[in-house]
């Protein structure tokens, strides 16, 4: 074909990519409390992008009434089996109940009770009306005055230079338009990865799958490619949610208190433990065992909550609503079957991302990291990632005079990632094509590393084979091309994942025991084991993964070092 | 999982381009379609963004569709959610989005 992208050239202080929850509280952060320039880069469009586009059901993270911040931090700890930072726990459940009131403050609709308190959901949670969420806070983005915004604009590749970060590169899927993004500081805000396991449903409903199929772990793949420090890859999010619709379902289990039964309508809960994970491989137990399918039990509801439910779909997950009233059954009249999820690699629900300071700052100087993206943090949900946007934001204000100035020698870097683009776009009658590619790579990820078909287990012998065969996929996937924009994001998109899986593999890999069953059910070392009481990091240098090992952090303030 | 987009119905106005978080949706001859229809994530944004009910949202067979359609409609703060059944019977709920879900 042969396009010729116009290389459009932008200067800003602050650079966000991904403009969802972390990106978009963050620029209001900075307009709020500096005057710096403030560019988001966002591969859709803000008013709905990222994993609120839906909308969401609870504050799932909130400091309720009698409780502390360190309650939070000890929660999430034994969830976790230890294996998160306190400090950034810690530094976000300090946030949740601030940030969540400016939410109000913009419109969020919050339950009060009638002396105007905040009605809770359990111990941590609160009840809103989080169809509009995202709306609200992109509405507050647009009014604010230093913040310009680019929608549909997919980054591909940071610009680091001597590990130091100067901007950042991608370009339109509308125009025939390629962006450099030069700034002095850049927040990574991109959320996590779906899709790098066989979903769920994998024919024509194959992006019916819980966390966003368009996060496809970009700011992850940006950050392993630029060298940055990545944590805790092996600790993968499986979800339990409704079967098809593979809608969440805790509106359920804790709005209605129903419980996890087997088809022979015993409560299983209690014979496996109730942590997260603890809770999914229970399921895929009982299903093992022949005592499938398994249900939260709803037919015991009353006919008012019912309705109140159907409402509360409608705000987050509109096909579960539409499920119950195209089978007939309503869920006072039938349990609500569930099923667990292909795995996901999310910083917000378990401890997956990169490794950074107390402050969010990567390993990459003046790179800072918030949200889903972000490692050591799991259960921060979504106040947590208005949180870590916040904090992030609030430091590169304080630290700005001692960020890098733009360097003019960046042009050569960016117009060979530019020639890239035009180099796929060029090339005609690639034997594959992205979705072809993506198949495989699915299939790979599901029966040698633990997916669905495999309920969750591996061993070692089956990583080493996945390796091999996400390497040779990647190999392949340099050969694709693309015939238009959205096209070539398609391309991008896979290449993202593949990388992940990548990374995936070798975590899952070099973690020997079985921390978390079903997120590592490693069959060659079904135990803990104490010497992995540890994070497991990696760095990819000179073209190889390199796997760091790094001691639990029990400082209240953690800085980088080597 | 997807949407269909009535082609009679649709004024053109691309709203629904523009809010889909996948980019799935695009214009011809001055009307909107969905392009990819195997990528959507069933958010139904682009339902609630449609201010003439011109795109039906669908279970696919897969996942338990039966033939029911679902779309959204505005009356100030209150949305009704229509859903026709493939018998074409028409429930409709209303949710005041100045209320709070009660779970
Ligand atoms: C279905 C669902 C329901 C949830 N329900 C709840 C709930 O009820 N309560 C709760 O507390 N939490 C809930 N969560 C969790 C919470 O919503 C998330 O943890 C949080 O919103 C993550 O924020 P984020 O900024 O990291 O990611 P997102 O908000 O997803 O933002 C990432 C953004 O980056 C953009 N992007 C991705 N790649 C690129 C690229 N290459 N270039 C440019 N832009 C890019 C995306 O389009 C997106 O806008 C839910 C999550 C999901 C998926
Ligand atoms: S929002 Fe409705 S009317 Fe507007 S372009 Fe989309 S389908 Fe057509
Ligand atoms: S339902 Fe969501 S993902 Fe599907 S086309 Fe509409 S906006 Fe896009």
């Amino acid at each position: 074909m042969g396009i010729k992208l116009r290389h459009e050239i932008i200067s800003t202080d602050v650079l966000i990519i991904g403009g969802g929850t972390a990106g978009c509280y963050a620029a209001l952060t900075l307009c709020k409390n500096s005057k710096l320039k403030v560019v988001i880069a966002e591969k859709a469009n803000i008013k709905r992008s990222g994993c609120l586009a839906a909308g969401v059901n609870a504050i799932n993270a909130y400091i309720v009434e009698g409780r502390t911040p360190e309650d939070y931090v000890d929660y999430a700890i034994k969830d976790a089996n230890g294996i998160v930072r306190k400090d950034l726990l810690l530094s976000v459940a300090k946030r949740f109940n601030e940030v969540t009131a400016q939410m109000e403050k913009l419109g969020l609709v919050i339950l009060k009770d009638t002396d105007g308190n905040y009605v809770t959901r359990g111990n941590r949670n609160i009840k809103i009306n989080g169809e509009n969420f995202k709306p609200i806070l992109a509405k507050a983005v647009r009014k604010g005055k230093n913040i310009e915004v680019f929608n549909n604009v997919n980054i591909t590749d940071f610009m680091v230079n001597d590990n130091t970060i100067y901007g950042a590169i991608g370009f339109s899927i509308r125009e025939e338009i390629a962006y450099e993004f030069r700034a002095k500081a850049v927040i990574v805000s991109t959320g996590g990865a779906a899709g790098l396991y066989k979903p769920n449903n994998p024919g024509t409903s194959r992006h019916k799958m819980w966390y966003p199929p368009f996060n496809t772990g970009a700011g992850y793949a940006m950050g392993i490619k630029a060298g940055a420090e990545m944590t805790s890859f092996e600790m993968r999010f499986i979800a339990l949610r409704c079967k098809d619709t593979i809608a969440p379902t805790g509106t359920i289990a804790q709005g209605v208190q129903a419980k996890q039964i087997n088809s022979l309508g015993e409560v299983y809960e209690n014979n496996y433990g109730i942590t997260t994970s603890e809770r999914v491989y229970g399921t895929v137990k009982e299903n093992q065992l022949g005592k499938g399918p398994c249900y939260l039990q709803t037919s015991a509801m009353d006919k008012v909550k019912e309705k109140d439910l159907l409402k509360a779909y409608l705000n987050m997950a509109p096909s579960q609503t539409l499920k119950w009233i195209e089978s007939g059954k309503l869920p006072s009249e039938q349990d609500v079957e569930i099923t667990g999820t292909e795995p996901y690699i999310v910083g917000g629900h378990t401890a997956s991302g990169y490794w950074v300071n107390t402050n969010r700052e990567t390993t990459i100087h003046g790179l800072y990291a918030g949200g889903d993206v972000t490692g050591g943090c799991p259960q921060k949900y979504v106040s947590g990632a208005l949180a870590e946007g916040e904090i992030a934001a609030l430091d590169i204000i304080s630290k700005i005079s001692e960020f890098a100035e733009i360097k003019e020698n960046v042009a050569k870097e960016s117009r060979k990632i530019v020639k890239e683009y035009e180099d796929i776009l060029k090339s005609a009658n690639a034997l594959f094509t992205a979705e072809e590619l993506e198949e495989a790579m699915q299939k790979v990820m599901d029966e040698y590393a633990g997916g669905i078909s495999t309920n969750y287990q591996f061993n070692e012998k089956q990583l080493m084979l996945a390796e091999e065969k996400i390497d040779n996929l990647i190999q392949l996937s340099k050969n694709l091309s693309a015939s238009d924009m959205h096209e070539l994001m398609f391309v991008y998109e896979l290449r993202e994942r593949l990388l992940v899986c990548k990374s995936v593999i070798a975590h899952l890999y070099h973690r020997k025991e079985t921390r978390w069953h079903s997120f590592n059910e490693n069959l060659d070392y079904p135990q803990q084991r104490d010497e992995y009481f540890c994070y497991v990091n990696s760095k990819f240098e000179n073209d190889k993964l390199k796997i760091i090992y790094r001691d639990i952090v029990k400082e209240a303030v953690y800085e980088h070092k080597n | 999982m997807s949407i269909k987009i009535n082609q009679e119905k649709c004024v053109g106005c691309l709203s629904c381009i523009l809010v889909c978080p996948g980019s799935l949706i695009k214009e011809k001859d001055g009307k909107a379609y969905i392009k990819y229809p195997k990528d959507c994530w069933g958010c139904a944004s682009c339902v609630k963004e449609c201010k003439v009910c011109a795109i039906d949202y669908y279970l696919g067979a897969d996942i338990g569709g039966n033939g029911s359609k679902l779309n959204v409609s505005y009356e100030g703060d209150i949305l009704h959610w229509n859903i026709t059944k493939g018998d074409g019977s028409v429930l409709v709920i209303d949710v005041n989005s100045k209320d709070s879900n009660q779970y």
